[in-house]
This record gives C-alpha cells, sequence and structure tokens, in this order.
C-alpha cells in the first residue's frame, strides 16, 4: 500500500516534470525540470531495488548531463535573453504522434501477460554484478572505455575555439 | 551494565518500544525516522554555528589578534548574534531575476548538503540507513550542489554570478574526478561501498597507514568540493565580488553560509570514515559511548586543520587550479588505484604478512611521489628553457 | 507488490513525451533534453523487466549501465556539436541551420 503511494509519487515527479520539460518556455527552465523527471526515475528505480542503477542515475545524469545542458545554454544565449518562440510549426502533428504512440504501447502492454518470477533479488547481487562486468561482459565494458574516450577527446577537439 | 554502555542505541530502541505499544509498526517506523532526521538536522545546524565562531577564533589566533569577544563569555554567544542578523535582514531580490530559480536555489544547497548525513555513521549503531552504496550515494549528491550552484548563478541575473556558478562547477567537475579515484582504492582494500562495512574494516588498522597518498588526493579534493581556502576561487571576494551568492542577502544567504560549513563538516566525516576508522578507537567494544566522541573529536581535527589551512596559504589562480586536479592528482590517484590493485592482489597471492603490505604500500606510495614530482619538474624545467613563463600555462580566450 | 505493468506505462508515458520534445522543439538544446527523456524510459523499462522476469541474472542492470555510458557520450559531442554551431552560426534553433539543405 505504501509502496504504491511512494510508486505513485515518484511517477508523478517523473512524468509531470518530463511535461515541463518539454512545454516550457523559458529553455533553463526545462533543464532545471529535466533534473526532477531524472530524480524521479531514479527514485522509481530505488522501488525496483536497484539502489546502485538509482546512485549511478543521479551521478550521471543530474551530475554531468544536466550540468553540461545548463552549460551549454548559458553559453549559447546572451544573458537574461528574451525568450524565443521554442515550438515549431509541426508541434500539434508532434503532440497528435506521441499521444497516439502512447495509446498504442499502453493497449499493447495490457494485452501481453508477462512471465513474472516472485523471487527477491540476490542480496550479494553487487559484487556479482561486478563480477559480470568484468568477466562475462568484459568487451561491452572495454569497447564503451572507448567510446567514453573518443567522446571526450571528440567534444573538446570540436569545441575548442581556434587559436590564432 | 550493559545498558549503560551502550546509553544512546539503547535508550533509541527503549523510545521505539514504547512508542510501538499504542501505535502501529509503519508509524512507529514513520516516527522514529522523522525523529532521527530532526536529531541529526539539530545537531548539524548548532555544529554550523559553533563552527563559525571556531573559524573566526581560529583564523583570529593565527593572526595574532583575539577574534569575536564581546557577546558573552569569550565571544561564544556571537553564532547566535550572527544568525539573528542574518534573519532580521532583509531578503533583497533583483528586478532581473530568474524569480522562481533565484528562490529555489538556497533550498536546494541547503538540503544536498544535509543529504550525506543519512548514510554517514556518528558512532557504533548510530547511523540513519546502512546502505551497501553509501559512499556512491554521498558523492552522488555533490552533483546536487553543482545544479544548485548553477541556479543561484544564474537567477540573480549578475553577470559576476553567472561567472562565478560557472566556475564553481568547473572546479568542483575537475575535482570530482580524482576525489572518486582516491576513494576507489579505498573501496578496493576494504572490499565495500558501506560506510559501516568500511569503518568495521579498520578496527585493526586504519586505511591512512596503507593509503596516505589517496587520504592526502582525497583532502584536497573534498576542500576543494566544499570552495574551501585555497579553493576558494568560486567565492573570491576580491575577483568575482562573491561569486555566485553575490545577489543574495539575509536568510537565503544564510543557507549559503550554512551549506558551505557544512560541506566542509561532511568533507572531514567522510574523510575520517574513509581513512581514519571512523568511531573506532580504544575501548570501543567496552563503552560504545566513546565512539561517538572518538568519530567528533576526529572530525574536529580535520576541520581544525582546514581552518588552519585558510589562514596559511593563499588562494590559487583558477588555471593553477585545474591544472592541479588534472595533471597532479589525477594521475597521482589513477596509479594509486592502480597500484594499490596490483600490490593487494599480488600480497594476497604471496601470503605476505600484512605489515610487509604495508611497508610495500609505503614504498609504492613514495615511488608514485617521486615519479610525479620528477614530471612536473621535467616540464617546468622545459616550459623555462624554452623562455615561457612556466606559470602561465592555460591561456583564456 | 507493484504491478509491472504500473512501471511500463510511465515508462511510455516518458518516451512519448520524449519524443513529443524531439519533434516540436526548435531549440536544438531542446531536442537533446528530449533524447535524454527517452533514453531515460528506456532505462526504466530495462531495469523493471530486470526485476520482475530476470532478477537473478545481472543482465539488465548491465544493459542499463552501457546504456548511461552511450548517453553521457552522446550529451557530450551533442553539446560540443551545439556550441561550434552556436560559434559559427550564431543561432542553435535547428530550423535555421540549413546550409546543407536545398
Amino acid at each position: 500500500m505504501v509502496l504504491q503511494a511512494v510508486f505513485m509519487l515518484f511517477s508523478a515527479m517523473a512524468v509531470g516534470a518530463a511535461l515541463a520539460v518539454v512545454t516550457n518556455k523559458n529553455i533553463f527552465h526545462s533543464a532545471l525540470f529535466l533534473v526532477v523527471a531524472l530524480l524521479g526515475v531514479a527514485g522509481l528505480y530505488v522501488l525496483l531495488e536497484a539502489p546502485f542503477i538509482a546512485v549511478v542515475q543521479v551521478l550521471i545524469y543530474v551530475g554531468a548531463i544536466s550540468t553540461l545542458i545548463l552549460f551549454a545554454i548559458m553559453l549559447t544565449r546572451r544573458l537574461m535573453d528574451a525568450s524565443e518562440r521554442q515550438r515549431n510549426e509541426q508541434w500539434f502533428i508532434s503532440a497528435i504522434v506521441a499521444v497516439g504512440l502512447f495509446i498504442v504501447l499502453v493497449l499493447s502492454v495490457g494485452q501481453v501477460h508477462w512471465p513474472v518470477v516472485h523471487t527477491d533479488v540476490p542480496e550479494n547481487h553487487l559484487n556479482r554484478l561486478g563480477q559480470d562486468l568484468m568477466e562475462h561482459y568484459v568487451l561491452p565494458f572495454e569497447v564503451t572505455a572507448v567510446l567514453l574516450l573518443a567522446a571526450l577527446v571528440g567534444a573538446i577537439v570540436i569545441a575548442r575555439e581556434r587559436t590564432r | 551494565m550493559a545498558f549503560l554502555s551502550d546509553l544512546l542505541v539503547n535508550l533509541w530502541n527503549w523510545i521505539a518500544v514504547q512508542l510501538d505499544q499504542f501505535l502501529p509498526s509503519w508509524a512507529t517506523a514513520l516516527v522514529m525516522l522523522f525523529a532521527a532526521a530532526v536529531v541529526i538536522v539539530v545537531f548539524l545546524l548548532l555544529t554550523v554555528m559553533f563552527l563559525t565562531l571556531l573559524e573566526r577564533k581560529v583564523v583570529a589566533r593565527i593572526a595574532d589578534r583575539i577574534g569575536p569577544n564581546r557577546v558573552g563569555p569569550f565571544g561564544l554567544l556571537q553564532p547566535i548574534a550572527d544568525t539573528l542578523k542574518l534573519i532580521i535582514k532583509e531578503n533583497t531580490e533583483p528586478a532581473k531575476a530568474d524569480h522562481p530559480v533565484f528562490r529555489l536555489a538556497p533550498a536546494v544547497v541547503a538540503t544536498a548538503a544535509l543529504m550525506p548525513y543519512a548514510v554517514i555513521p556518528f558512532g557504533r549503531g548510530m547511523v540513519g540507513s546502512d546502505v551497501n552504496i553509501g559512499v556512491l550515494y554521498v558523492i552522488s549528491i555533490s552533483s546536487l550542489t553543482v545544479i544548485a550552484v548553477l541556479m543561484a548563478g544564474w537567477g540573480g541575473g549578475n553577470k559576476y554570478g553567472v561567472l562565478g556558478g560557472m566556475r564553481a562547477v568547473a572546479q568542483m567537475f575537475s575535482f570530482e574526478v580524482p576525489l572518486a579515484l582516491s576513494i576507489g582504492s579505498v573501496a578496493l582494500l576494504t572490499g565495500s561501498l558501506s560506510l559501516v562495512a568500511i569503518t568495521e574494516a579498520q578496527r585493526k588498522l586504519w586505511l591512512i597507514v596503507a593509503q596516505p597518498i589517496a587520504f592526502l588526493v582525497y583532502l584536497l579534493c573534498g576542500a576543494a568540493e566544499a570552495n574551501r581556502a585555497p579553493f576558494d576561487i568560486p567565492e573570491a571576494e576580491s575577483e568575482l565580488v562573491a561569486g555566485y551568492h553575490v545577489e543574495y542577502s539575509g536568510v537565503r544567504f544564510a543557507f549559503f553560509y550554512m551549506a558551505e560549513y557544512i560541506n566542509m563538516f561532511t568533507t572531514s566525516a567522510m574523510a575520517t570514515i574513509l581513512f581514519l576508522g571512523g568511531w573506532q578507537g580504544p575501548f570501543v567494544e567496552r563503552v560504545p559511548i566513546l565512539s561517538i566522541a572518538y568519530f567528533l573529536a576526529k572530525v574536529y581535527g580535520l576541520v581544525f586543520l582546514m581552518i588552519w589551512v585558510r589562514a596559511t596559504f593563499p588562494r590559487l589562480r583558477i588555471d593553477q587550479l585545474l591544472d592541479l586536479s588534472w595533471k597532479v592528482l589525477l594521475p597521482l590517484a589513477l596509479m594509486n588505484l592502480l597500484v594499490t590493485a596490483v600490490v593487494d592482489k599480488v600480497a594476497a597471492q604471496v601470503r605476505l604478512s600484512s605489515t610487509l603490505t604495508i611497508g610495500v604500500f609505503w614504498g609504492s606510495n613514495l615511488v608514485l611521489v617521486g615519479v610525479v614530482a620528477l614530471v612536473l619538474y621535467l616540464s617546468y624545467r622545459r616550459k623555462r628553457a624554452r623562455g615561457l613563463n612556466p606559470h602561465y600555462q592555460i591561456h583564456w580566450h | 507488490m507493484i504491478p509491472l505493468h504500473w512501471f511500463l506505462i510511465v515508462a511510455a508515458a516518458l518516451f512519448c513525451i520524449g519524443l513529443y520534445g524531439v519533434l516540436s522543439r526548435r531549440n536544438a538544446v531542446g531536442i537533446l533534453m528530449g533524447i535524454e527523456l527517452m533514453l531515460n524510459a528506456v532505462n526504466v523499462n530495462l531495469v523493471a523487466f530486470w526485476r520482475y522476469l530476470d532478477p537473478l541474472e545481472s543482465l539488465g542492470q548491465v544493459f542499463v549501465l552501457f546504456v548511461l555510458a552511450v548517453a553521457a557520450a552522446e550529451a557530450a559531442v551533442g553539446l560540443a556539436l551545439i556550441i561550434a554551431i552556436y560559434r559559427n552560426r550564431d543561432t542553435i534553433i535547428v530550423e535555421d541551420i540549413d546550409l546543407m539543405k536545398w
């Protein structure tokens, strides 16, 4: 009962803030609402008994990605600029498409019978995750590392100002 | 006797049992959680008030002055007078501010500053919640501070505020990496990310003995994360007026002030838990109430060290600061993590005695420091040989 | 226990909201935020499926970690591109960045 209420709270937080992200006229406020939405999703992870993922979500999404986005907004907008028009002409069609997709998804989710297993998460799950990352999934893990390095170098090269 | 020895924990449990008699169990849990939160927050607020006094007194002593001595005996009531003054002052708000953001930022800063205390163990059995990812949780909370700082800088509608906010974020980002890496070597040796388990693992030996470099890196990065001198560039009065909280006054300013001191306390508390054995000390097994005294004594020792540093060292320039993080601390922490992993594995393989293992750790740490110092010296000499001013390295356009 | 469907519906809502953001925003940073929302929706699904269908293995969480890493890389490069474009063209409104269009 309490769990359901907490779930409602976090999902309302995530979905409500997400709506604000896409509709708010002020792009800086949108980015701040994105932080709220990401925190709500982190709360959902905690409810799903994946606290590690929740913390990593806060660390990477809130700590790194949102901050980067806020930074980019600060760098690409003149200070206290009056808000420009933020929606394009096709916003109405987009809204119809999005709502339509949502209805289809909800209907199909209701149709499927998922083979739910009623087991608890093992106690030493975190150790298991670390071990798997280093043994079973070591190749994708290393590839991710290379990807991150490439992204890092690429971002610096692209965003750096040319010095004459 | 058994009751007396574990006084606080037993008292707490007794209250819970009493409540359980006329409340449903979930309500008891809720009340007890709330009570724990209130106790911790009140403790922190009182700590902060007297930390400000301690800082002023210590800095005054170092500068050969007396410090606050007018309000109450030895100026002991000074923090209360300061708090009253801040509360009574007007809450100014610039007309061009981004009002909701401007008003929210202090609350977010204060919340983010208080959140780590949910997992920090103050003594044996005295922890809000022993989660198995406590260390990661504390690191991730600091990213909320980053957001709040950006909000404050932007919300004021002041360009000094924005500049200060951006500098603060650049600094926090740069120092978070070596900080996390230095914690990595602790996690490697103790095999856990839970703060309680890390404390328990240091019963025989404090980790600072095996990991002096990690401790040093952690302390430097922690000071930078908390915007403490000599890394207080984001709020350098002489360059940026006051950085990201330039437009704040009254209670809202008090929130930033409070958060800064709480962050300093958090850094010290985390360093104590990770490297100085947390609440471990002699006779803790028999008299558990001593554990909280040990913990606070160690934390205040580190706080004193930070105040001492602030009073002694001049402020770093922003490029020197970023250089320190990326070119010195990051390689050091990275190499330390690697060496720790290798030494730990090899020592376990060849069944080295623990004294010898620590000797190897010390040796490897010395070699690391030597290598970094050599590299730095060589680059310094090369720059001077090319006729460049070696103190200027980054060119900001 | 919370039914699995609830999580799936929340994830679907997040995904569709993100999609709307991507399609309707003129600001490039806004589009990026929409993409982040969509990635998050996928992650919620992955974790929910892991918890309800396969909690003994760690595959679900491993997948989420990779998605997070890719999202971080995408955000870094994407924002670098946006800043580079802003520097050259003085705008980040995607409709005005039409040099390659005819």
